[in-house]
């Protein structure tokens, strides 16, 4: 697993209280992690603060899994 | 249109003196004082070094952490009274037509803490708003009953009442009103508050509100001593469930009493000081009396607000004087944050719980921490000073008063 990936992982086992188990590739937010909208844009927040990125609204709404999120910040990260 | 009767059935506290109703009463009429010094914070450099906090609190066991973390502390201790006060009431929510089933809580602040959390973050920052997006939803003051109503499916008349130290008290007045009018059958009601951090003690510090005694934190809340100096912070929470009167009876509820009046006023004076003459404070109780045609003579014990600042404590005792003449000699009169501290929001709730258990046990807690008389108090007036005083009260009058000159009162009575 990559560092990008396990940092994913980390902050989304701490924000959404979830078992580190549960987060696979495409398991979905708020499909199967519990996330309401205020927990997906909490979420979009601390990638950014950990990443030092900038994620712009119209790219956040397409970030709905774990995969998903990975994915945009290994290209997108410094 | 013919008013309907309104009883209480069931109680929750968590309090600095104790995490139960029944912790906190026994810590009552035992005179237990819930001061020490601050833990929450540094408050080295504070001119208030203490204050009534809980004991072993630990949200985690309460709360899952996802949960406890989208919950100010403030909306925690609501969520853990209104839980405490749901069962001790036999509530079965399915049973209840949950259309008529309200929520309506006091809260003189609010998130407070959550509220310092983010914007120090946003100052330390580069300007580059980072705030989260449970900022807003955890520090507004109405996020308690709506936490209470989702959790229980509770879909009747739900929001928040703001008016200080006065917020709670006029949360129950609410709620018995509605209840009267017909509008609901029961409500979860109560209050809460969680100041106790370096917004919440810097801010009344810099109003010269709170007592700073720092070498003896126990005695430092001293209502009606004479060398008391002003109030002692404490937090927490208290609920009530008030209950149409035919409907308790029907589900077969265990009833503490009932409630018999409301009342509330304004000062109509200044930011922080009280009418030199209690006027509102007068007023205040002769409206709650009167609410139901209570005698004043019924009265056996008043919570009084008390909080042992210079000029509140003179100007209430006047108050007290005016409405109950000869009989306030005849009455029980105590301030129970000399034990808890000064609850602010949650006070009237907390404090109507003593008034409650009083009626129920024929004990009133005492007025702790007395030492020296002060002059200008009447003295011959019982303040229940230092221990408790088994005594029958029939009816009970609970006062809180809010900055902004806010006061409301209300009338417990034996069922």
């Amino acid at each position: 697993m990559s560092d990008i990936a396990s940092r994913v992982k980390a902050i989304i086992v701490d924000k959404l209280g979830v078992d580190e188990t549960e987060v696979a590739p495409e398991a979905s937010f708020t499909n199967d992690l519990g996330a309401d909208s205020l927990d997906t844009v909490e979420l979009i927040m601390e990638f950014e603060k950990e990443f030092n990125i900038a994620i712009p609204d119209d790219q956040a709404e397409n970030i709905g899994t774990v995969g998903d999120a990975i994915a945009y910040i290994e290209e997108n990260a410094k | 249109m013919e008013l309907k009767r309104v009883v209480v059935t069931g109680l929750g506290a968590i309090t600095p003196i104790g995490n139960t109703v029944e912790e906190y009463w026994n810590s009552l009429i035992n005179g237990v004082s819930g001061c020490g010094p601050i833990t929450h914070f540094d408050a080295s450099k504070f001119k208030t070094q203490f204050a009534c906090e809980l004991k072993g609190y630990n949200a985690n066991d309460y709360f899952d952490r996802k949960e406890a973390r989208k919950l100010d502390p403030f909306a925690q201790y609501a969520m853990i009274a209104a839980d405490q006060a749901v069962a001790d009431a036999g509530i079965v929510p399915d049973k209840l037509d949950a259309d008529r089933v309200g929520v309506i809580w006091g809260a003189g602040i609010g998130g407070l803490l959550t509220f310092l959390q983010e914007v120090t973050g946003f100052a330390q920052g580069d300007g580059t708003p980072r705030f989260s997006p449970f900022f807003i939803p955890k520090m507004i003051a109405d996020i308690a009953p709506g936490h209470i109503s989702m959790k229980y499916g509770f879909r009747g008349p739900n929001f928040g009442t703001v008016s200080a130290c006065a917020s709670s008290t006029n949360a129950i007045g609410e709620a018995y009103n509605l209840i009267r009018l017909g509008k609901a059958d029961m409500f979860v009601t109560g209050g809460s508050e969680a100041t106790i951090n370096q917004a919440g003690v810097g801010g009344f510090n810099s109003m010269q509100a709170l007592s700073t005694r720092n070498d003896d934190p126990t005695t430092a809340s001293r209502p009606f001593d004479k060398g008391r100096d002003g109030f002692v912070m404490g937090e927490g929470g208290a609920s009530l469930i008030v209950e149409e009167y035919e409907h308790a009876i029907k589900r077969g509820a265990k009833i503490y009493c009932e409630i018999v009046g409301t009342g509330m006023t304004a000062d109509a004076h200044h930011l922080t000081a009280p009418h030199p003459e209690g006027l509102g404070a007068k007023k205040v109780m002769e409206h709650a009396l009167s609410d139901n045609g209570i005698d004043p003579k019924e009265v056996g014990y008043i919570n009084v607000h008390g909080t042992a600042t210079p000029l509140g404590d003179i100007a209430e005792t006047k108050a007290i004087k005016e409405v109950f003449g000869d009989h306030a000699y005849n009455l029980n009169i105590s301030s129970t944050k000399s034990m808890t501290g000064h609850l602010l929001g949650a006070a009237g709730a907390v404090e109507s719980i003593a008034c409650i258990l009083a009626i129920n046990n024929g004990i009133v807690p005492p007025t702790i921490n007395h030492f020296e008389d002060d002059p200008e108090i009447d003295n011959k007036l019982n303040f229940t000073f230092n221990k408790a005083q088994e005594r029958e009260v029939k009816v009970a009058l609970s006062n809180t008063f809010g900055f902004g000159g806010h006061n409301a009162s209300v009338v417990f009575k034996a069922l």
